[in-house]
């Protein structure tokens, strides 16, 4: 079995089937036509791209190369985190909180497993490590965004409750505790539904691209497991990390709920 | 040595509050809306970023930790607020009976749901939840506010009967010139951002 190359041509029917559908759409007024084209050119040109760096990766193995590419991406990520709230952290606390807790889970459990169990020599082969951190990363931005943005969102609507709590004596984390609870949940419960539908509902992209260049769908299916287990832990960590920091950083050291540290998306 | 100081204490457009508050004194505060009469209060118990300081018997807030400061200096807002659906949750320790029954409460309220309760039933809850705490200074702000008569008399006997048997000792923001007569031992008026004590 060998992969069946796509040529340009191919591509192009494609493309005519999205422009179809953003015609359809502006004709139904949906005002969606120019949007959709956009997202349909940036998806070609940020993957070609991708595709040639990754090229450029694969054709000169240096570490140094791939740290940048880890630290591009990592950056990248954390930045889509920020972008994604509607009340974020003033400073570098708004950009830091998110890119610190995706360092400390998905990034150093990429490289953990790399180098304890895949084993690759060298650990940092970019056909692995790439697609490995890809998923990792944007798996934990996903939950660091919903748990942060539940987080704040929460804490401006029930100010009331807290401060009442804290009028009571309760200290700074037993005042945010319910809030900070919901938040970790909700950052966590799109990663366990997602393991719990696999196979039934959905079939993963990594596994089913595995299968179409021709891998064995049992090795495929290893893999998938791997990567699932790995972002679960991934975003759990990132998600309580980052959630907690962000709980922490509403209360100053006296204990008052600081509302000013967050500045509003227009 | 005073129960409650105040050394120019800073919230909002108010001028710099300087005062001393003795044990068994309740000092009541009424001045326009917006004048600043919560932020001060929020000052004093430590929850909003101020100038000046408050202590407790000589001792400066910034020495106590901030639970233990609010546990002190007890503070009840204009309007209850709740975490928890069931009553009873909100109280960490054993309830005062005696102080349940003064407030016009069956022991089976611990069990009501919050979402069935008045405002004025909260009103009077978060009163009982505040002096379950027993702290030694009472801010209150409107405790009344949103009670029929009935409820106004009992609210305003058990926070006596509390400041006398705690040698407690009040701030009380009132809008009510009857309450001033009723309650007051200290009054305190704001006239254009100056806090002005005034003779009963």
């Amino acid at each position: 079995m060998s992969l069946i190359s796509l040529s340009a041509f191919d591509l192009s029917i494609a493309a005519l089937l999205v422009l179809a559908l953003a015609i359809t759409s502006a004709l139904l007024g949906l005002g969606l036509g120019r949007q959709l084209l956009v997202a349909a050119i940036r998806t070609t040109l940020q993957l070609l791209l991708i595709g040639f760096i990754l090229k450029f990766l694969f054709e000169n193995l240096h570490l140094g190369w791939m740290s940048l590419m880890a630290t591009v991406m990592l950056v990248a990520a954390g930045y889509e985190v920020m972008q994604r709230q509607k009340h974020r952290f003033r400073g570098a606390w708004g950009y830091g909180m998110g890119t610190f807790s995706m360092f400390l889970s998905s990034f150093s459990l990429a490289l953990f497993s790399l180098v304890v169990i895949i084993g690759n020599d060298p650990w940092y082969q970019p056909q692995y490590a790439i697609p490995l951190l890809g998923m990792m990363l944007g798996n934990t931005m996903s939950g660091i965004s919903l748990g942060l943005d539940r987080l704040t969102q929460s804490a401006r609507q029930q100010r009331a409750a807290i401060e009442a709590r804290l009028m009571l004596g309760h200290s700074w984390s037993q005042a945010i505790s319910l809030i900070r609870h919901d938040s970790m949940r909700v950052g966590m419960i799109p990663m366990i539904n997602a393991m719990a539908a696999a196979g039934l509902v959905s079939l993963p992209g990594m596994m089913t691209g595995q299968i179409l260049a021709g891998s064995p769908p049992l090795e495929a299916v290893k893999y998938q497991i791997l990567i699932m287990f790995l972002i679960t832990v991934g975003t759990g960590f990132g998600t309580m990390t980052a959630v907690w920091l962000g709980a922490r950083r509403l209360f100053d050291e006296r204990h008052r709920l600081r509302l000013d540290r967050l500045i509003t998306k227009e | 040595m005073a129960l409650l100081e105040l050394q120019s204490v800073i919230a909002g457009e108010l001028a710099p509050w300087s005062m001393a508050l003795e044990s068994g004194e309740c000092l009541l505060l009424n001045g326009p809306s917006g004048s600043g009469k919560s932020r001060m209060l929020r000052a004093i118990a430590d929850l909003d970023l101020h100038q000046g300081q408050a202590l407790l018997e000589g001792k400066p807030c910034s020495g106590f930790s901030p639970p233990q400061w609010r546990q002190q200096v007890g503070m009840l807002a204009a309007e209850s607020a709740w975490w928890e659906e069931q009553v009873g949750a909100h109280f960490a320790g054993e309830v005062d009976k005696a102080l349940l029954q003064a407030l016009g409460f069956g022991p089976e309220v611990m069990s009501w749901q919050l979402a069935r309760c008045s405002t004025g039933e909260k009103q009077r809850l978060a009163l009982l939840r505040l002096l379950n705490n027993q702290p030694r200074v009472l801010l209150l702000d409107e405790p009344t506010a949103s009670l029929d008569p009935v409820n106004v008399a009992r609210v305003e006997q058990v926070i006596i009967d509390y400041m006398k048997t705690y040698q407690a000792a009040a701030i009380w923001v009132s809008h009510d010139p009857q309450q001033i007569q009723r309650v007051a031992s200290r009054h305190v008026e704001i006239r254009q951002d100056e806090l002005c004590e005034v003779a009963l």
